[in-house]
């Protein structure tokens, strides 16, 4: 079977076992945020869950690590950007 | 090698006698066994307070400094983040709300500016509700500590010191009594006057003259969070307790945090005070207890991570006065050391007043208090 | 009321923490083992579904020998104390744990270096694309470039074209026959080169172009990954077309847990911060064993036969004499490989004023350059107080490596320990909310 969730109001396919992020890049989003700072993309990078660029909003919970967090059928990516 | 004056110690408070010595006229030599600030001066926080001192000499110090941080060294306040964001004192209890009164009251006597606020929420929206009364200080103000004393040492450097750091100072030279100059790993430096800016460690610098100054470590462990977006904590906030543990002289773990938001949008929580010795291991319970005090202020920090902590050791006396001045036990020595959790806010108007001690010009400030030799006098 | 502590917590359940586990519980003690991951296995075994990974079956072996372990996967250990009885581990969303041993094995990450536009969407970690490609069935870009250095480049490479995405390049800083120099070493531990040898052939069949001694220079994009710069050692630059560039310069340890109970920690042969132990992986304070890649980067085997050889030295056995000559081999072997694959010398040469360095905090090359000409920082402490490089979320686990080395050269030497513990002290591990600090 395959989950539907949303990401910023769009449906993001996503196979079980994937991770957030990995379904994210898989639908060819690269970059989910934008730094407090200068403004800058930012998508995955380490993948393991230590460099924390991949911070996203899932179900209006702020600063989650997308490349840990594991896909679910309905989750909603991203309505809120200020991580 | 020789100058007028050889400061021991590149933390903030040399960093301000250093400055205030340059500009003074005084050839200046700055002598650090470790990098810049690499003792207290950047492991504590940069909050410059006058709210949380009862009145008496520090307030007047502290007073005295706020004056020279805004105007002496007002036009380089951007260099070390200097903001006057005020201070909000909240009491949950009405016998803390009529404490705070009476200290506002006899603050306000000493030349401190306070308002009574009947209800915190009006000047800090995400403070918990039910709160009983604050008082909001505007004097209060930040720097960033390291930025301070990084650039006090350059401006200094501009006006003709000599910064040495990796340098340790191991003795000093006397002429009979006479502090004539200072002994170090690498060569020996001869001064008019050595200055004794060693924090925590003054007492064992102070020890190779062969006087005592009873300069302990108190340590604090403070939390950062995760950055957050400007304006949710607007003030520097805490509990009326804080000042109470501040005057404390208890060797137990005492909590009640002083919670500010920064430049870099972390909010810094801080601090404990504690006393036992220079042991670093991490204390879970003073964790816990800087947590649970900064989520019920602001219960919307619960959900909001600390990315780190870290741990420092104020350079604590045990009259809770810094020692400043000259020290007649050793003539040509001087300190500026021990000014346990206020020292980056005092180290201004420490500067100021021994600049003028050491030139002969007339004093801001009675340093009598601050007497290095009124501990033997105690004995 | 307390529960008796456990005789050993294990944290990490990669290849070196499941070989202790294993043997541990095999030698009849009560053991927990601690793991980030949901399923254990740590960077190297990966759980795809249906799928299975390198060396499954040593896998499954050990994995058929923790029934007695109790397991507490998806959780972080964020802090750990020593008490009376032994330690205390504190866990995210878990109660805390007590144990009268640990054996530390937390693995480590891919050694990264600023280049510019490297903090554009589309860049990553090669161990992170590894992953991505092994664990999700993901392939984050169409045409990619592979570069730094080491053999981890390879696998990564190979994986990228299995999966349909083209490879462009792989930029190699080093000459590949470096591996080799050591030839007791290499000797030592001949799978490798084999391992090598296999990759090298999978690539030629995929045309994928493989460049030694040619580094990256610089990565072009608008709001992603365009393109990269290479330079070989002749000096002549190329520009190659990529939407994916994977980035690695060998793996480097976590040493945060080692750290935060005083264990000792030393420099590697490749400038890494790594912890201290003694031939039975003892490290240097009392009742911590440390194990795979944390005592230095030595890849999955190696790990195995360093947690192994923890739990039986904890467990007092006598049987041990095989177990730390395989290891020693095996350092021996990785010590060469390390050697063979240093950063490049001039890698700071790159850098602008405006490359990022931190990117959390997004601290420019500049303003090290500045703290350390303008405002006398002379060590990697001080350039991170006055510059901020390592105060964000990932603190210092991305920059910390190059922040040390910069901070160093600008001071005319070369980094050392202190440089680099000034990043490799974290406490918590990892970040934990406030709520849960509080009710630790
Ligand atoms: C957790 C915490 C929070 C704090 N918060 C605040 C706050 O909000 N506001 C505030 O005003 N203060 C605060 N403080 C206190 C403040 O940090 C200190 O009072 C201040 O930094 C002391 O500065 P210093 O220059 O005297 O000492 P240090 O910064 O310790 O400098 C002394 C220097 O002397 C050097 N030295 C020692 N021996 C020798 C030798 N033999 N030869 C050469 N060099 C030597 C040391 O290496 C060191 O660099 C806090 C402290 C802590 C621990
Ligand atoms: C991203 C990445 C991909 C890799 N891919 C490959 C590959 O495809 N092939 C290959 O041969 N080698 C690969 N490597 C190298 C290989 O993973 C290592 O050689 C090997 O896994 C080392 O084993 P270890 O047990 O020392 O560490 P790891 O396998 O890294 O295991 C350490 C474990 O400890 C956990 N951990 C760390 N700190 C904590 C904590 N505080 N609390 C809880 N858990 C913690 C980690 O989450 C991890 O699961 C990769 C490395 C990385 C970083
Ligand atoms: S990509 Fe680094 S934490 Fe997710």
């Amino acid at each position: 079977m395959t989950y539907t969730m949303t990401f910023e109001g769009r449906p993001v396919r996503a196979e079980p076992g994937q991770s957030v992020a990995a379904a994210l890049v898989a639908s060819g989003v690269v970059s989910w945020r934008v730094t407090r700072g200068q403004g800058r993309p930012r998508g995955l990078f380490c993948g393991i869950g230590l460099c924390h660029d991949c911070l996203i909003t899932i179900d209006g919970v702020p600063d989650q690590r997308a490349c840990v967090v594991p896909a679910r059928d309905g989750m909603r990516l991203g309505d809120r950007d200020d991580a | 090698m020789s100058a007028d004056l050889v400061v021991v110690g590149a933390g903030v408070v040399g960093a301000a006698c250093a400055y205030f010595a340059t500009s003074a006229g005084l050839r200046v030599t700055v002598v650090e066994r470790g990098g810049i600030a690499a003792g207290t001066s950047s492991a504590g926080e940069g909050n410059l307070l006058v709210s949380d001192k009862e009145p008496g000499p520090e307030l007047d110090l502290a007073l005295l400094s706020l004056r020279a941080w805004r105007e002496d060294l007002g036009d380089h306040g951007g260099l070390w983040e200097y903001e006057q964001k005020g201070g909000l004192v909240v009491a949950s209890s009405p016998e803390g709300a009529a404490a705070l009164r009476s200290l506002a009251a006899a603050q306000r006597a000493c030349g401190v500016e306070v308002a009574e606020v009947a209800d915190p929420v009006d000047y800090e929206p995400n403070l918990a509700p039910g709160l009983a009364a604050g008082a909001h200080y505007p004097q209060d103000a930040q720097v960033q500590p390291m930025l301070a004393a990084a650039h006090l040492l350059r401006l200094a450097r501009e006006r003709g010191a000599e910064i040495r750091l990796r340098t340790e100072v191991t003795g000093f030279l006397r002429d009979g009594d006479q502090v004539t100059g200072v002994r170090t790993a690498h060569a020996d430096i001869s001064a008019g006057a050595v200055l004794n800016a060693a924090g925590t460690w003054a007492g064992e610098v102070a020890a190779l003259a062969e006087v005592t100054v009873p300069v302990l470590p108190r340590r604090g462990f403070v939390l950062v969070t995760q950055p957050m977006p400007v304006g949710t904590i607007r003030h520097k906030v805490y509990a009326a307790e804080y000042v109470g543990n501040v005057a404390s002289g208890d060797a137990e773990l005492q909590t009640s945090p002083v919670v500010e938001g920064t430049r870099s949008g972390t909010i810094l929580i801080g601090a404990t005070r504690e006393r036992v010795g220079f042991d670093r291991t991490v204390s879970p319970e003073a964790l816990r207890r800087l947590a649970g005090q900064a989520a019920a202020l602001f219960p919307v920090l619960r959900s909001v991570r600390v990315m780190r902590s870290y741990l420092g050791f104020r350079p604590y006396c045990p009259d809770h006065l810094p020692v400043i001045g000259p020290d007649p036990r050793a003539p040509g020595l001087w300190h500026a050391c021990g000014h346990e959790g206020a020292g980056v806010g005092l180290s201004a108007g420490t500067g100021l007043l021994l600049a003028q001690a050491l030139t002969g010009a007339p004093a801001a400030l009675d340093l009598a208090p601050f007497a290095p030799a009124r501990f033997e006098a105690a004995a | 009321m307390t529960p008796e502590p456990h005789d050993v917590a294990v944290v990490g359940a990669g290849p070196a923490g499941l070989g202790a586990a294993a043997e541990a519980a095999g030698a009849g003690l009560d053991v927990v083992l601690i793991d980030a991951g949901q399923r254990p296995g740590g960077q190297y075994w990966r759980h795809a579904e249906g799928g299975r990974g390198q060396h499954w079956k040593a896998y499954e072996g050990l994995s058929r020998r923790l029934g007695q372990v109790r397991r507490i996967p998806g959780t972080q250990v964020w802090l750990i104390t020593r008490d009376q009885e032994g330690f205390t581990l504190r866990l995210t969303g878990h109660d805390p744990v007590t144990a009268r041993a640990v054996i530390l094995c937390p693995g480590g990450y891919d050694r990264q270096l600023p280049i510019p536009g490297w903090d554009l969407p589309g860049v990553m970690a090669a161990g992170g694309v590894q992953a991505l490609l092994k664990e999700h069935g993901t392939a984050p870009g169409r045409r990619a470039v592979v570069a730094g250095t080491g053999p981890f480049l390879l696998p990564v490479a190979v994986a990228l074209a299995r999966a349909g995405v083209a490879v462009a390049a792989v930029a190699e800083a080093n000459p590949v026959t470096g591996w080799l120099r050591d030839p007791f070493g290499a000797l030592a531990a001949p799978s490798k080169s084999v391992e090598a040898v296999r990759y090298a052939a999978a690539m030629t069949a995929r045309r994928v172009l493989y460049r030694t001694r040619t580094v990256i220079t610089e990565i072009v994009g608008d709001g992603r990954a365009e393109a990269v710069r290479l330079r070989r050692a002749d000096g002549t630059q190329e520009e190659i077309a990529a939407d994916l560039v994977a980035l690695g310069w060998g793996f480097t340890p976590s040493l945060e847990l080692p750290i935060m109970l005083g264990a000792e920690t030393r420099l590697d042969e490749d400038g890494s911060l790594v912890a201290v132990v003694d031939g039975s992986q003892r490290s240097t304070a009392d009742g911590v064993y440390i194990a795979g890649e944390a005592t230095g980067v030595g890849g999955a085997a190696l790990a195995l036969a360093e947690g192994r050889l923890a739990a039986l030295t904890l467990a007092g056995s006598g049987k041990t004499a095989r177990l730390r000559r395989a290891v020693r081999r095996g350092r021996r072997f990785a010590a060469a490989m390390r050697r063979a694959c240093p950063v490049p010398a001039e890698w700071t040469a790159w850098l602008t004023e405006s490359t990022v360095v931190c990117r959390c905090e997004e601290v420019p090359y500049g303003e090290l350059r500045r703290a350390c000409h303008d405002l006398g920082a002379d060590d990697a402490r001080a350039v991170k107080m006055l510059a901020r490089p390592g105060m964000g979320w990932c603190q210092g686990r991305m920059c910390g490596f190059a922040t040390a080395a910069i901070a160093a050269r600008l001071n005319g030497r070369v980094a050392t320990a202190d440089d680099l513990r000034a990043f490799a002290a974290r406490v918590p591990a990892f970040p934990v909310a406030l709520e849960d600090l509080a009710e630790n």
